[in-house]
């Protein structure tokens, strides 16, 4: 990528964060909290989206958000109150911004034409008033380059100077005089303090063409009734060049409005008539008018030592300008400090995870190598070794903090999501969001947004009623969705709740009868009901509304957050609502395992599927229907899966009366008894996907290295146990506990 | 280094030897030559699938490609080598017997796969020539691992 | 002597500009985030030219123009101000706070070094 296509995608990720922002702002001042600052801020995001689309030559996006930007100035000078009306408009305006984002980036094809018609019309009469102009009121033709100056032109009765006399243009056309200007410059006190230099502004004019410069001081006063501020210094330069007046002019556009400036073409009488009157002072002796050396002056003007006398430098505070406070502008409260942070490349930040996983993995490693050498536990190297360990641990949750983002990112987009399906499905909705400081690796935090929207749609479609409804039940006429996340035991929990209708479980368990997932005789506690809606083959085409376009079962819902290694459960009160609770690792790249021993393999087998270990007698294992092995684990009787049989290690389980039977829980919470070998311990283990170089595995979630270098595997506990009983299930087993 | 000459553009491939016979790829798909680790066993995967190794912390798929070209399997053992490769955007690792030598090949001295070859060995070999007496394959990597299977409903 | 460009901006994507178009013409350039850091960054390393923009949060261009006329050490530092608006209320402003010059936005690389020429002295 060059610089330049770089450049534009950071504009785009810019403008991602604007947006965002802008959101929350305006989400503010819905709320009714707004000051002025917020609007300011709004003003801001939205001028500097402008700006950057100018850059890149992004013109629809530029006229839409200069319409915006337009209305938000006159907000923010409190030109135009900031009433609800307003607000909603810029909500929606805030919207099809995007939208002109999305399209300018090229991830949508087109903006809806009408609709970004419609939000320019409603913001210009809220800027102007019913009577406004239509179409955007620009000002660019407004050419800023220079103030015109009237310079009297003489009459063409020229005195004579010696010089060849001049076929004079027109008043009022560019001149370009065939032979030169003369430059009349008289710089105001004022322009000192600006830190414009007259040796610099000559030494542009030399790039103009050969120039010759004489200085007029005959103005300056004696030094004891000096005002240093003041000018009284005169310049005259001659550029012989042939050039445009233009471009003489522009030499002094940035400080036209600080000085008496003449320029005419060389041959006209010398115009120091035609320079306001000097500032009346007493008539003192002067030194006579000098011709002084250019290259010296120049030289002098580009040495940073403080300048000489008769340049007049002011020593005391510039007479135009109010020197104000560094802090002042700030118009209302200072904003509370920010933590101070630092923009990182994310590859630098993934390549320093990758590595301190491996530091983990070798310092492992080591220590095993270390043990299997027989040292002592007194040894210093042994000691040394677990400060090692303690040590790299430590990196390692710093480094892994380092990736850690609030879930912010992803809560702020479901606002306008929500507003969106209310509209569609003639809903009203109050969006209520908590702990969005919430912090979870980064890894994680992308892959939330899809599930969230899922259970946000379908709060809202399914969960809530219809405003009438709602009202005949009783309740406010608005629904309320709570989107919370919050830390708990080591994961994430984020929480979705409507006040809806909940869940109809006659309803829920009809259908899954009729879909063959239960049998119809089947006795289930009112949480199993609700936790039908997961099944895969429970949603069809006619159960889900297709809300914008896409019908998606809560099963593919409830497999992507398990693929994050999550769980998900819905529970409900018939009346009052719907609670769905999603709970996430706080990080895929580590995980906290179980080695254990199956065959000749070593394999880890995920602590939050453990339950408790056992160590069975032969007698402990009974048999279902002759072959199915299952073992009394408290209160019944739990399907025993061998696992090197499973993954085709071995042929043979392991022998009765050896072994060890890990007891585990599903997602669904099922529950089976992993027969294995031996348990080796447990360890952080740090995850490699096996999908990056190969494919998925069935049984398998992934793979990690081990102490001794090997690659083990990291078991699929869901998928082991839901196979072993698609082998052996009989209807009555399936929801057997 | 040993080349075959005509008058077309070359290039540069790294020769192996699977049991009696010899293949070559292109060697800008190999990215270094390792010595036999035993390797950790996937459960139900095909035959030539011998497992996965520790490559510097990443984990990486050995292919018997013996096996895979539907010659006979043996044994891995320390003699064996394991050349690592690029395969669309994955890194594998190929298993077999001997590495021998780098060879300059032009395009033009390659000829089609004659007709006797079996299917299997017809999805990877390209075309085959002769260097010093000997038959080459020259192999074409791409087919070499299994095809992902569709994610089951 | 290699000149160093102070560019102050809140938006990320006007200081990669902004740096781009002065790090090709030869300078070397700082950067600042908003008119406070500016001002702590003026402080601390110096320049020969500031540039910044008009809007931006916890203190504006106006404010750094001010702020770097009342600092002894850069009273005569030449100032750019950017702006997008073709209002002359603000270059008035602008200039009556102190400011050197100003680039309009977008600009042209180009015009952008040459005003940055212009006034370094």
């Amino acid at each position: 990528m060059d610089a330049f296509e770089a450049i534009k995608a950071t504009f785009f990720q810019e403008c991602d964060e604007l947006l965002a922002d802008l959101e929350a702002k305006l989400l503010v001042l819905e709320s009714g909290q707004a000051d002025n600052e917020t609007i300011n801020a709004v003003f801001r995001a939205v001028h500097s989206v402008k700006g950057g689309a100018g850059a890149f030559g992004l013109e629809a996006l530029v006229r839409f958000a200069h319409v915006f930007e337009t209305l938000m100035d006159e907000l923010r000078a409190g030109r135009k109150v900031c009433d609800d009306i307003t607000v909603r408009t810029l909500l929606r305006a805030s919207d099809v911004l995007a939208d002109h984002i999305a399209a300018a980036q090229g991830r949508v094809p087109e903006v809806d034409e009408a609709r970004s018609a419609g939000l320019v019309a409603e913001m210009e009469v809220l800027t102007h008033g019913e009577a406004s102009v239509p179409g955007a009121a620009e000002d660019e033709d407004d050419d800023f380059g220079f103030v015109p100056l009237t310079v009297g032109l003489p009459s063409l009765d020229l005195p004579s100077l010696g010089l060849p006399s001049l076929d004079l243009p027109p008043l009022g056309a560019p001149a370009y005089a065939a032979s030169g200007w003369r430059v009349v410059f008289r710089p105001h006190g004022a322009m000192y303090a600006n830190a414009n230099e007259t040796g610099l502004l000559l030494r542009e004019l030399g790039r103009l063409g050969p120039i010759s410069v004489s200085l007029d001081d005959s103005a300056v006063p004696a030094l004891d009734v000096l005002i240093a501020e003041d000018n009284h210094l005169v310049w005259t330069i001659d550029l012989t060049a042939a050039v445009e007046e233009t471009a003489v002019r522009e030499v002094f556009d940035f400080v036209e409005s600080d000085c008496d400036l003449s320029i005419t073409p060389l041959g006209d009488a010398p115009v120091m008539d035609d320079l306001p009157p000097l500032p009346e002072l007493p008539d003192l002796a002067a030194p006579a008018p000098a011709d002084l050396d250019i290259a010296a002056l120049l030289a002098r003007a580009a040495d940073p030592a403080p300048a000489p006398v008769i340049e007049a430098a002011p020593v005391a505070p510039p007479v135009a300008a109010a020197p104000a406070p560094v802090a002042a502008n700030a118009p209302s409260a200072p904003p509370p400090v920010a933590p101070v942070t630092i923009r990182v490349d994310l590859d630098r930040v993934d390549r320093l995870i990758n590595v301190v996983g491996e530091l983990v993995i070798q310092q492992a490693m080591l220590a095993q190598r270390v043990a299997e050498s027989g040292l002592t536990r007194s040894s210093g190297v042994l000691m040394g070794l677990e400060d090692l360990e303690l040590l790299t641990r430590e990196i390692q949750d710093s480094v892994m903090a380092i990736r850690a983002q609030p879930v912010k990112s992803v809560f702020q987009r479901m606002p306008r999501l929500v507003r969106e399906v209310a509209d569609m499905t003639g809903k009203r909705v109050k969006l209520v969001t908590a702990g969005e400081d919430t912090e979870v690796d980064k890894t994680v935090v992308e892959r939330l947004a899809e599930p969230i929207t899922h259970m946000l749609r379908n709060a809202i479609d399914h969960g809530l009623e219809t405003p009438a409804d709602r009202e005949a039940a009783g309740k406010a006429p608005e629904g309320t969705v709570h989107l919370a996340a919050l830390h708990r035991s080591g994961r994430i929990v984020i929480e979705i709740s409507d006040d809806g209708r909940g869940i109809n479980r006659e309803r829920v368990k009809g259908i899954a009868v009729s879909r063959g997932l239960i049998a119809e005789d089947a006795v289930l506690t009112d949480e199993e009901v609700d936790n039908l809606i997961f099944l895969p083959g429970f949603s069809t085409a006619e159960t889900i509304t297709d809300v914008s376009g896409r019908g998606v079962g809560m099963d593919v819902v409830k497999r992507s957050i398990q693929a994050l290694g999550g769980r998900i459960s819905i529970s409900s009160i018939p009346g009052k609502g719907s609670t769905f609770t999603l709970s996430l690792p706080l990080t895929l790249a580590v995980l906290d395992g179980m080695v254990v021993g199956a065959a000749e393999q070593t394999l880890v087998a995920p602590l939050t599927n453990i339950v408790e270990s056992l160590t069975p007698r032969a007698e402990d294992v009974h048999y279902v229907g002759g072959h199915d092995a299952v073992i009394r684990f408290r209160d019944s009787y739990v399907p025993l899966i061998d696992v090197a049989q499973v993954m085709g290690f071995r042929d043979t389980p392991v022998p009765s009366g050896q072994g060890v039977a890990v007891v585990v829980e599903t997602e669904s919470g099922a529950r089976a008894a992993l027969m294995v070998d031996a348990i080796q311990g447990q360890r952080q283990v740090v995850i490699k996907s096996l999908e990056t170089n190969y494919q998925q595995v069935p049984g398998v979630a992934a793979a990690t290295i081990l102490g001794d270098g090997r690659v083990a595997l990291i078991l699929d506990v869901d998928a082991i146990v839901a196979n072993a009983r698609r082998r052996t299930a009989g209807p009555e087993l399936k929801l057997a506990s | 280094m040993t080349e075959v000459q005509t008058n077309a553009a070359v290039r540069e491939l790294i020769a192996f030897r699977i049991g009696e016979q010899e293949f070559c790829v292109d060697i800008m798909s190999v990215r270094e030559i390792r010595g036999w680790t035993p390797a950790t066993p996937l459960p139900r995967s095909p035959g030539y699938m011998k497992g996965v190794i520790n490559l510097r912390g990443a984990v990486l798929p050995i292919v018997d490609l013996g096996a895979r070209f539907g010659l006979r399997t043996s044994e891995p053992t320390a003699r064996h080598v394991i050349m690592v490769a690029h395969i669309g955007g994955r890194t594998v690792g190929l298993l077999v017997d001997a590495v021998s030598d780098i060879i300059q090949l032009t395009d033009g001295a390659v000829q089609p796969t004659p007709d006797v070859a079996s299917d299997d060995v017809r999805t990877f070999v390209k075309g085959i020539f002769a260097l010093d007496g000997r038959m080459i394959s020259l192999i074409e990597l791409d087919m070499i691992l299994p095809e992902t299977e569709a994610e089951a409903a | 002597m290699t000149k160093t460009v102070l560019t102050v901006d809140d938006s990320r994507t006007m200081r990669d500009m902004l740096l781009m178009a002065l790090e090709e013409a030869g300078y070397r350039v700082i950067q600042a985030v908003d008119g406070v850091d500016g001002l702590e960054v003026l402080a601390a390393n110096g320049a020969d030219v500031v540039i910044t923009d008009i809007n931006m949060p916890r203190m504006d261009g106006f404010g750094v123009i001010e702020g770097v006329r009342a600092d002894p050490n850069h009273r005569h530092t030449p100032v750019l101000v950017l702006t997008t608006e073709s209002d002359a209320e603000k270059k008035a402003r602008a200039r009556a706070a102190g400011a050197t010059g100003w680039i309009v936005k977008p600009f042209d690389p180009v015009k952008l070094v040459d005003a940055v020429r212009r006034v370094a002295a």
